[in-house]
């Protein structure tokens, strides 16, 4: 909302500098988004008079000018057709700014004339786009004067209405706020009821269907023999100065009632409507021109003036063009009506329509001043263009506002923690058009009629507050929690921190990545349903809800590979959503390793990434947030995963801690990620939390018998499974076996060239650890002789020879 | 006697000429070995006298023990000198780069979440959390947005797809942390300090704007909590996130339909050279939105709000993480570039603490 100091000032007697002035909106509520001066890059013009103006030597549209100025007599070069003795102009003198064209002058020469300033257009100023001529001033400009001076420049003022101020749309109700605060005295004028001289001519019919809520109330009054023409220059430079284009006296009074009053009003021209109005409801199919020149087509939620010829104007949105008023208009027919605010905003929103009628409607006009609205236009009017005015017809009446709300002061003082004593509490809505009774517990507050979005106790705190001004407001200690501060977060909470960090110890970089991604990716990671499409998404990359964190961090990884990056660690601990409904969403930590595992390095530590790395990071992770040891391993990764280099580690046969493996090649040529690439994947929540326990440790329980190692070599199957063997040779004494560890791997070619085709070899190192005494070479070999007999006996193996 | 000082000297001498563990095994076997000139002497004690033993053990015994010892000595010498001249010979290069190792990063919006739940953690507010889809009741209705509010409509909130039949109004991405008020509040009820930080999502992208950020949601209700408590909070709070002692806040009233009284807060800095310094300067710039909790947002959440009262704020983390850290750009924060990861990520071990210090 734009307004000039000027135009405030019709409504605010104030003392107050512009300083103040915009220091105190903003801290009422009312934030100052801008203020432009546009005298203030013209400070330095000052009067001149022509004294002589000769034809140029050389030059025959250039004149040299003798110029009188605040420096005495200067010698100016003008292309003016308008440059001659005895006018008063604007002199700008070597090294002034001139806005208009951007650029400092200096003396100069002008086709070998010396040239001692510049004499100005409105357009060299920024006024206006005029450049016919040199701006002529009054003759009774006193020489040497500053231009802005002899013609004062109005600051023009923006401020940001938030929903709530619907009376803030208009100056007056500004200067209410300011008025409130102590900025100065409200002057608005009252506005005087202007007689008719005939009955109106135009009845106003309101359909049921509007009557009770839609429109309640609509007024109508004929103006005849007016004169439309150009409105006049205050007119005019009030409206241009907040950004409106001035187009005829008639239109430029709703546009001035509008922004002068927060009170819209629409011109007909009388002589094109056809028969009385009807408002009603729209019906659907039915379609109007609007004043934009605009074709809208309703689909019967909408408000319609119409005559006998159908509808005219879009009700609280815009006019049509069919009745609109020109230049040629004789006689006006002026409408302020009160259309709803909920149906008025979804009409605008459905039709796509922004007006300054449709914003001010739709956060509530002042019902009340729907007739001083007529009467003020119909003076305006009057005032302007002339003409008779025939008598208002009224149509129905103002929706019933009144209400009255309860106010206890020491609530007030309570909730803002500010001393606000009763007494200005009561000032205080007073100023802002409450009225304000002593009651049972503190006041009764009745609400002014323009201010429909005061609905309790709560809007009249928030009154006093803002208006108290909360830059006065001091912080008082919230009572802190007595002793050490006890631990908050949740064990999942916790968890996800444990699991970041440890991910990114092991050099991953940690990705934030949308939730968002497009179908044929979510498609590739069993997502895409239509429970998790979204109807209205920015972009169709970014259509779907993520089913899984890979993904995200596949393109991610796309993009940085195109960045010439090949080797890359990319992590992300976020929700994945497996379906739309709220609560449908899982904690999940994905890490993704592409490439090698290390730089290019003279130590020959570079090698190809692959599954035993995501295994190696998938069960670091899940140990630092507490799974427990060796769970289970089986063939069952999801099916982004390469089937046969990839698993899931679970605990029990169901419930899935982590997958691990490398990804499927098709997955990384939809996604554009050159291999290799390897991933895991953690279900933050499918680990059991410990339960509730003491910090306590069990003890530690340590031998101080030698503890034994012994190493066995099998040889088996190609296909025979490490973990079949770790888990027999485990078996194979619980009680003395503490750890099997696989140390040794020999397969292919040459392995096969020694223990037969479709063979390989792995070994196990088996660490025994006595209980009661040092264990005896005989017992050693009888436990080997179970490892060796267990293993044959899962897997085939056979004792290396 | 001479004899054995004689011995003494020829066999020290011998000790200390020998070049080599195997010369100086050489010297003691001739002095000490089974056959050595030492042991042969001692073997001939028995043949003496009483008297004669009586002077020549404790000689001969002390040659033994000298020779020993001085053989001990010279072992030791010469294992020093041959691992010194081994060590000679393993010249490394030791301006080798080391093997390398992936360093990894913590991304600024979790940094800057766990350092926010450090500080707010001592003022004694939990962590609450709630879903990113949510109905329109927790996003809007109960947090007294009505449904012609234009918040709700399109072009800021993002709608999931309502199959046909579906006739429940379609469930939105949340646009705020608030509906975790409303959350947090029915399931622990009141007194309640909780904070809620998370991912929100609102349909606009341009150069200041992605679909998607992170805000912490506060909210804190008591009998008689007020604007100035919350005031204080946020200054308490502004001063160890900021580490600055000079933090200046400054309410501006506003209007949230969820809080009333409504105020934006700005925090007094300067901007120099493209630098943000908080608590001095003449600029003031707009870090947050807050104000006392809507009597009808209470009600909503099953609080009775002629008994209860508090208030509520929100934050942009990503924005806090840009003030405080100067990153100039909020869409790269979501566009996994390597080379930015690393250069405004934290490292594995920084864990946020008061009494290490929050920043890094």
């Amino acid at each position: 909302m734009k307004f000039t100091l000027g135009w405030l000032k019709d409504h605010l007697d104030t003392t107050a500098t512009l300083e103040e002035i915009t220091f105190a909106l903003t801290d009422l509520g009312l934030e100052v988004e801008g203020v432009t001066d546009p005298g203030a890059e013209l400070a330095a013009f000052t009067v001149g008079e022509i004294l002589e103006a000769n034809p140029h030597p050389d030059a025959d549209k250039l004149r040299v000018c003798r110029v009188a100025t605040v420096d005495g007599e200067k010698q100016i070069v003008c292309g003016a057709p308008n440059a001659r003795a005895g006018i008063k102009v604007v002199v700008s003198k070597p090294g002034d700014y001139i806005p208009g064209i951007d650029t400092t002058i200096k003396v100069g020469r002008i086709r070998g004339v010396e040239s001692q300033g510049m004499m100005l257009s409105e357009r060299e100023m920024k006024l206006s786009d005029a450049h016919e001529g040199i701006v002529e001033l009054p003759a009774d400009a006193p020489v040497g004067a500053r231009f802005v001076d002899i013609r004062p420049f109005d600051p023009v003022i923006d401020i940001a209405i938030t929903p709530n101020r619907p009376d803030a749309l208009g100056v007056s109700g500004i200067a209410r706020d300011l008025a409130a605060r102590g900025l100065g005295r409200l002057i608005t004028p009252a506005v005087e009821p202007v007689a008719g001289v005939e009955p109106s001519p135009v009845p106003v019919y309101l359909a049921p269907d509007v009557a009770a809520e839609a429109c309640p109330l609509f007024l109508a009054r004929l103006i005849r023999g007016v004169k439309n023409g150009p409105s006049p220059r205050w007119l005019q430079d009030r409206l241009r100065a907040i950004g409106l284009r001035p187009i005829s006296a008639l239109v430029d009074i709703t546009n001035y009632v509008t922004f002068d009053r927060g009170r819209p009003l629409h011109v007909f021209d009388a002589d094109k409507v056809r028969g009385g109005l009807t408002v009603r409801l729209a019906r659907p199919g039915e379609s109007l021109r609007a004043l934009d020149g605009k074709d809208y087509a309703f689909d019967g939620s909408e408000t319609l003036v119409c005559d006998s010829q159908g509808p005219e104007s879009i009700g609280g949105v815009m006019g049509g063009l069919r009745t609109g008023c020109t230049g040629e208009t004789v006689n006006v027919l002026v409408e302020a009506a009160w259309f709803d605010p909920v149906r008025t905003a979804r009409a605008g929103r459905r039709l796509r329509v922004n007006s300054d009628a449709r914003y001010r409607f739709e956060r509530g006009v002042d019902p009340e001043f729907t007739r001083p609205g007529i009467e003020l236009a119909t003076r305006l009017i009057l005032d302007l263009c002339g003409g008779v005015p025939a008598e208002v017809f009224t149509a129905g009446q103002p929706p019933a506002t009144a209400r009255s709300y309860r106010l206890d002061p020491a609530r007030v003082v309570s909730l803002v923690g500010m001393e606000i004593e009763t007494g200005e509490q009561a000032r205080i809505l007073t100023a802002l058009g409450f009225v304000v009774t002593e009651a049972e517990g503190g006041f009764a507050v009745a609400v002014p009629s323009w201010r429909l979005d005061v609905h309790g106790e709560a809007d009249l705190v928030e009154e006093i507050a803002r208006v108290a001004s909360l830059t006065r407001l001091r912080g008082k200690p919230l009572t802190r929690p007595a002793g050490v501060a006890r631990p908050i977060l949740t064990p999942g909470q916790r968890r996800e921190g444990q699991a970041r960090r440890r991910i990114a110890a092991l050099g991953y970089d940690e990705c934030v990545t949308y939730s968002f991604i497009d179908d044929a990716a979510a498609r590739l990671f069993g997502g895409g349903s239509e429970a998790t499409r979204l109807e209205n998404p920015i972009s169709s990359e970014m259509s779907h809800l993520r089913p899984d964190l890979l993904p995200g961090l596949l393109r991610a990884a796309a993009r940085n590979q195109a960045r010439g990056f090949a080797d890359l660690a990319l992590f992300e601990v976020g929700q994945v959503f497996p379906g739309g409904e709220p609560g449908e969403q899982t904690l999940v930590a994905t890490g993704l390793r592409v490439g090698a595992t290390a730089a290019r390095n003279a130590h020959g530590t570079r090698r190809a990434v692959d599954l035993h790395d995501a295994r190696a990071d998938a069960e670091a992770a899940l140990g630092a947030i507490g799974a427990p040891p060796a769970p289970m391993i089986q063939r069952a990764a999801p099916g982004w995963f390469h089937p046969g280099r990839s698993a899931v580690l679970t605990l029990g046969p169901k419930v899935v801690l982590a997958a691990f493996g490398e990804l499927h090649p098709r997955v990384l040529s939809a996604l554009d990620v050159k291999g290799p690439a390897v991933a895991f994947t953690l279900w933050l929540a499918n680990t059991p939390f410990p339960k509730a326990r003491g910090a306590t440790r069990p003890p530690l329980a340590i031998s101080d018998l030698q503890a034994v190692e012994r190493d066995f070599a099998f040889v088996l199957d190609a296909a025979v499974e490490a973990e079949a063997v770790l888990r027999a040779a485990r078996g194979a004494d619980k009680a003395l076996i503490t750890e099997v560890t696989l140390f040794d791997l020999f397969e292919g070619p040459k392995a096969e060239a020694q223990m037969g085709p479709g063979k390989k070899s792995l070994a196990i190192a088996v660490r025994l650890r006595p209980t009661v005494a040092t264990l005896t070479e005989a017992e050693i070999e009888a436990v080997s002789a179970k490892v060796v007999a267990g293993v044959a006996k899962a897997t085939g193996g056979v004792l290396r020879a | 006697m001479d004899g054995i000082t004689g011995l003494r000297d020829k066999y020290l001498t011998a000790i200390a000429a020998a070049e080599g563990e195997a010369a100086l095994e050489d010297v003691r076997l001739a002095a000490l070995g089974k056959k050595g000139e030492v042991s042969q002497l001692m073997r001939s004690l028995g043949g003496m006298s009483p008297d004669e033993r009586q002077t020549a053990g404790p000689a001969l015994n002390a040659l033994k023990d000298d020779l020993t010892e001085a053989i001990g000595a010279a072992r030791a010498r010469l294992a020093d000198a041959a691992l010194d001249a081994r060590l000679a010979t393993e010249w490394r290069d030791v301006t080798m780069p080391g093997r390398p190792a992936g360093q990894g990063s913590i991304h600024p919006v979790s940094q800057v979440t766990e350092e926010i739940v450090a500080i707010f953690a001592d003022l004694g507010f939990s962590v609450a959390e709630g879903p990113q889809v949510e109905s329109d009741w927790y996003n809007f209705d109960a947090l007294n947005i009505p449904p012609e509010h234009p918040a709700r409509q399109d072009h800021d909130t993002f709608y999931m797809a309502r199959a046909a039949g579906d006739n429940r109004p379609p469930h939105v991405l949340r646009t705020h942390t608030s509906p975790v008020q409303i959350r947090a509040l029915k399931a622990g009820g009141v007194p309640i300090r909780v904070i809620a930080p998370g991912r929100v999502y609102r349909a606009d992208y341009d150069q200041t704007h992605t679909p998607m950020f992170h805000q912490v949601e506060g909210l804190a209700i008591d009998r008689d909590i007020s604007m100035a408590n919350l005031k204080w909070v946020l200054e308490e709070f502004c001063r160890a996130f900021f580490e600055v002692d000079g933090v200046e806040l400054k309410f501006r009233a506003s209007h949230f339909p969820f809080t009333e009284p409504s105020a934006e807060v700005d925090i007094r800095c300067s901007w120099t050279g493209g630098q943000l310094r908080i608590g001095e300067g003449d600029d003031w710039l707009e870090i947050l939105g807050s104000g006392m909790v809507h009597p009808k947002v209470l009600a909503a959440a099953g609080v009775d709000p002629e008994k209860w009262q508090g208030f509520a704020f929100g934050m942009g983390i990503d924005r806090l993480a840009m003030l405080k850290y100067g990153i100039p750009d909020l869409r790269a924060f979501f566009d996994s570039d390597l080379r930015w990861l690393r250069h405004y990520g934290f490292s594995a071990l920084d864990v946020p603490t008061l009494q290490a210090g929050i920043s890094r």
